[in-house]
């Protein structure tokens, strides 16, 4: 049931993520919407883990640790987005 | 079973109402504060949903470093140019895009409830494999072993991620010091935390390291940890960041994933295939990368969330 719950935020949180994308215009708010956007992807994901729950894990191991690659890589991302971002202000800003 | 069902519906109304509010608040700073609140839910549906180590990695990264880095870009953003010319998506297009993400969702939700029964697992095999790792974490031993050609990748794309920001340098300030200097705080909260923290988070973070092997835990959620209890005091003014051009800094960043792929290579020679680890060298190759790896992930972290240099004024 757990799993099922946090599965259905996970997809309403894909379509916030994806209206919060389309229709801000500030940058900054379009790479957070992004984020939601992932957030939702990784919890299906999580939902799918759970239900695979066997053998002793309350939820099923590989999903889990690829969430957890995808976490930090999404970080990444998001750090040179935002880098991205203020480097084109500033160059704006000078010219 | 019913608090359960209630505890798991508050929190899922919660996530979704502050994930509303970051993308229907008007101001960037307010949805940045909402994004940490989200991010710290989050981790509470991880934990929820059995999964201690997404939870310690959305809480400290997801919520932590992510707020931090969303915070300091919105501050920065407001002393520069005016906001983008670009102007406000119209009511009809609003609502038709609206309509688009809400069946997006609906389609979304319903593959959600239409998983197969009982959903295809590899647990089975993973509890079978486990001792030939001799961890007693299950995520650790996917991560380190059974997918552990995915976390070199990983832990290369973090410093990729650091080598492309660092590549924005503007021009004169290559070589300087990462990011923007921060001015010395001498009262208020921050000052007080930047200097009682640290030792604290240290421990922690070590001991997150340590347990990772058995229990919840390891070197991602260990690194975020140790990246902040750097980036406070930096953010103090208490410490300073490191110029980008220091041998040191690029021997840690490199240290990590070049442990990896030696170990990895050795597989290749022993074993036959590549990251195969020799029998009952497991344990011991894994935590000689999961701590060197900890170290260059942290400063990777820390430098991801400083920035690239800013030129000389």
């Amino acid at each position: 049931m757990t799993g099922t719950i946090f599965g259905l935020v996970g997809a309403a949180l894909i379509g916030i993520g994806l209206f919060g994308m389309l229709v801000r215009r500030d940058a900054l708010l379009r790479i957070l919407s992004f984020n939601l956007l992932g957030g939702g992807v990784f919890l299906v994901f999580g939902a799918v883990a759970r239900r695979g729950a066997g053998a002793g894990f309350g939820g099923d191991p590989v999903p889990q640790a690829i969430i957890l690659t995808g976490i930090v890589v999404a970080f990444a991302a998001t750090t040179l987005a935002v880098a991205l971002v203020l480097r084109l202000a500033a160059a704006k800003d000078r010219a | 079973m019913i608090p359960a069902l209630a505890a798991d519906g508050l929190l899922a109304a919660g996530i979704l109402a502050l994930a509303l509010g970051c993308v229907a608040t008007r101001r960037a700073f307010a949805s940045a504060a909402l994004f940490i609140a989200y991010g710290l839910l989050l981790a509470l549906a991880w934990a929820r949903l059995d999964a201690p180590d997404v939870a310690l990695t959305e809480a400290s990264i997801g919520a932590g470093l992510s707020g931090v880095l969303l915070l300091g870009g919105v501050r920065r953003l407001e002393g520069l140019a005016e906001p983008s010319p670009d102007a406000e998506t119209g009511p009809l297009l609003t609502i038709l895009i609206g309509i688009g993400c809400a069946a997006l969702t609906v389609a979304i939700g319903a593959a959600v409830l239409l998983l197969p029964d009982p959903t295809p697992s590899l647990a089975p095999q993973v509890a079978a494999n486990l001792a030939t790792t001799d961890l007693g974490n299950p995520v650790t031993a996917v991560l380190m072993s059974f997918r552990a050609l995915d976390t070199l990748l990983e832990s290369a794309v973090v410093l990729l991620a650091v080598v492309c920001v660092w590549a924005l340098t503007p021009e004169g300030g290559w070589g300087g010091v990462a990011g923007l200097r921060q001015p010395v705080v001498r009262d208020g909260p921050l000052a007080l935390l930047a200097r009682v923290l640290p030792p604290l988070g240290i421990v922690i973070a070590i001991h997150i390291l340590w347990v990772g092997a058995d229990a919840p835990g390891g070197k991602f959620q260990a690194a975020a940890v140790l990246a902040a209890m750097w980036l406070m005091p930096w953010m103090a003014g208490l410490a300073p960041a490191p110029r980008i051009d220091a041998r040191w800094l690029r021997l840690v960043l490199a240290a990590g994933p070049a442990l990896f792929i030696l170990i990895g290579l050795g597989g290749a020679l022993a074993e036959g295939a590549f990251l195969a680890y020799p029998p009952g060298w497991a344990k011991p190759l894994i935590l000689a990368i999961e701590i060197v790896l900890t170290a260059s992930i942290a400063v990777a972290l820390a430098l991801l969330v400083m920035g690239p240099p800013e030129p000389p004024r």
